[in-house]
């Protein structure tokens, strides 16, 4: 085992500087209102930087500069941005330990994921869209013996990109790379709970990048998020998030008439079907694993398994099974590589997933395991840490329908597979979803019934890029994680060419 | 004198009994942020980061639709002066899974919220439940849990 060092303490992978500005521009600027908010570490409770508080003037400051590089930007080759992308993340595989203890540390998140997940992930993603756009053909087509039409992408100009805070440098770069593999200059506000992970990032690789290509500015969604998401000088606006603000940005874009991938809240259901528990092997092993895996990332994930529906024939053995698992989860310093389940990224979270457990509570759901904030004492304990929760209910309670983002789950039974895909389905969200089968034709056919983006079949929460990530339904609009995303970075722009010296003949 | 809890008036055709109120603590933000910002109104977030939460927007920000609930109409107003309504929100879908629970809207200290005119001031609103004692939606499949699990939830009872 290895406990990283704390930041501000010796020998700490990570150095924060006590004040950070937004980058604009390829360089630091204060923000215009000369205000700054501090930014709390979830590992401990406690502030450790001043963050700049972003306004509509400093989005004003950062669309002025992406403005300006765009152009140029948007007219170099794919090569020479494919080389930019591959440079990002060498530096950012040549700085995992620090970028991870940096994330850990903004986040609260335990950092044996942040090493072995979130920052390997991120670099690889820059490489994946380098080969993406690398290999990305336009298309034409010859409509008779004179006339071909031509198609090229182009991208869009100026794009906004709002980040949330549960993978602050991942979903940053889930955005980042397609944007930038496709041409357009960015600018980018990172969710307030986290809002200086990704400017250690951009200290890193800022000057890889040609000036204004990329600019963060942080601050309050009402004070920075708004005024970015409803400008008239941005071609695109990429928002993760809840339903809500999901559905306002929609508005923004629809009153600017442009394109908006927006990516929402999930309720997945993670289905086992009888056939998992008729050996306990190794796969048995791996399908307990898949169950408790609503804890990955103290259940901050989207498509975090939030509902499991176990088959009545193995619900009480496999359940049983699952409780004891999840009850060995080791909770403890996020920088300690042995903790498994980090620290909620904020106290408004932590209390909401309390009040959650309220109302599991009060609408009669029986409390299997946790239930409680967890005081990890010392340094800790003013922290925000919850325990592994497991509860048992059935789908009409708000427990299964509401998503809780936090390591909270909800078990109910199923009897068959019309059952188990009619409770998978009877939620408004479709974004993630998890079928465990040794009958390949069973997890087949559930993983195409589910109505949601995602279905990992026999595994959960991979996150391999090429992978296409999005919701159906309440989920969201749009597809990430794939060169899919290339087309929500990009105009088609059609040349129609007439080879003919003959005249149409109309006039 | 103490700020009070403020219930709202009922809203939904048909109803009788009201389904959200502030807290005291609660009224007391709004109240502030009205002077700041103007008018004000709520929309229940659905999931994700920052969601399951209540949104606080300048009133008419957000475009409601007949995809939205109004559940009621606070007057955050003291008792002889002008009136203060802030509806209250939430899309149809969402009421759909709610609609058996009464919502108290709280605050507590915290650090974000999508577009919430609230987050600025390092506080969050947060939504606290109760089961509705004479609402009926709520009716759970007769089919719960499983056979011999404890008694099934009997959800229309108060707690």
């Amino acid at each position: 085992m290895t406990v990283y060092a704390a930041p501000g303490t010796p020998g700490s992978k990570v150095t924060f500087k006590s004040r950070y500005e937004n980058w604009i521009g390829g360089e630091w600027v204060a923000p215009v209102k000369g205000q700054y908010f501090e930014d709390i570490t979830p590992v401990t409770g406690k502030p450790f930087a001043e963050v700049a508080r972003g306004t509509a003037e400093d989005i004003e400051l950062a669309l002025d500069a992406a403005h300006k590089a765009a152009p140029a930007w948007g007219k170099t080759s794919a090569t020479e941005r494919a080389a930019v992308l591959n440079r990002i993340a060498d530096v950012i595989d040549a700085n995992t330990e620090m970028l991870a203890v940096a994330e850990t540390w903004d986040n609260g998140k335990a950092v044996r994921e942040t090493i072995n997940a979130d920052i390997p992930l991120a670099a690889d993603h820059f490489r994946y869209f380098a080969s993406a756009i690398r290999a990305q053909d336009g298309d034409h087509a010859q409509l008779d013996g004179d006339t071909v039409s031509y198609q090229f992408h182009e991208p869009l100009g100026v794009v906004g990109q709002i980040i949330p805070w549960n993978f602050p440098i991942l979903m940053a770069v889930w955005k980042l790379a397609p944007a930038l593999a496709a041409g357009n200059a960015i600018v980018l506000k990172p969710a307030e709970q986290t809002p200086v992970s990704i400017l250690v990032l951009m200290e890193l690789i800022g000057d890889i990048l040609p000036p204004g290509v990329v600019n963060v500015v942080n601050g309050f969604g009402l004070e920075a998020g708004k005024p970015l998401a409803s400008s008239n000088r941005i071609r695109k606006i990429a928002f993760t998030g809840e339903t809500t603000t999901g559905r306002l940005i929609l508005q923004y874009a629809s009153a600017n008439i442009i394109p908006s991938t927006v990516e929402l809240g999930g309720k997945s259901p993670n289905i086992f079907f009888s056939d998992v528990a008729q050996e306990k092997d190794a796969f048995y092993d791996k399908a307990q694993e898949g169950f408790v895996l609503f804890a990955f990332n103290q259940g901050e994930v989207c498509t975090a398994p939030s509902r499991a529906l176990l088959q009545k024939p193995i619900y009480d053995s496999f359940l049983g099974d699952a409780v004891t698992r999840a009850s060995k989860i080791i909770q403890g310093n996020p920088l300690d590589t042995d903790t498994q389940m980090g620290a909620q990224a904020s106290n408004d979270q932590l209390e909401k997933i309390l009040s959650y457990i309220d109302i599991g509570t009060k609408e009669g759901a029986r409390l299997a395991l946790g239930g409680e904030r967890a005081d990890l004492g010392g340094d800790l304990t003013d922290g925000y840490y919850v325990q592994p929760t497991i509860f048992e209910g059935h789908n009409k309670m708000r427990l299964f329908q509401e998503e809780i983002f936090g390591p909270v789950l909800a078990v109910t039974s199923f009897t068959d597979y019309d059952d188990a895909i009619s409770i998978a389905n009877d939620t408004i969200y479709g974004l993630g979803a998890g079928v465990w089968s040794r009958n390949g034709n069973v997890a087949y056919r559930a993983g195409r019934d589910i109505q949601a983006g995602r279905v990992w079949v026999n595994n959960y929460h991979a996150y391999p890029a090429g992978a296409a990530f999005g919701g159906y339904k309440s989920s969201g609009i749009g597809r990430e994680n794939n060169k899919l995303a290339l087309g929500h970075y990009q105009q088609t722009k059609n040349l129609l060419v007439s080879y003919s010296e003959n005249k149409l003949g109309f006039f | 004198m103490s700020t009070p809890t403020i219930t709202a008036s009922v809203t939904i055709t048909g109803e009788t009994i009201p389904r959200v109120e502030l807290t005291p603590v609660a009224v007391d933000l709004l109240r502030s942020l009205w002077e700041e910002h103007g008018p004000l109104m709520f929309h229940q977030s659905g999931g994700c980061c920052d969601g399951s939460s209540p949104m606080l927007f300048m009133a008419g920000e957000f475009i409601t639709s007949d995809q939205d609930v109004r559940l009621g109409q606070f007057d955050l107003a003291p008792p002889g002066e002008p009136g203060q309504p802030l509806d209250f929100w939430m899309s149809a879908e969402q009421f759909n899974y709610w609609s058996h629970t009464f919502i108290t809207v709280d605050v507590v200290p915290g650090r974000g919220s999508g577009f919430s005119a609230e987050a600025p001031r390092g506080v969050r609103f947060l939504i606290r439940s109760e089961l509705m004692t004479t609402m009926t939606p709520f009716a759970g499949p007769t089919d719960t849990v499983e056979a011999d699990a404890a008694d099934s939830p009997a959800p229309v009872v108060a707690s």
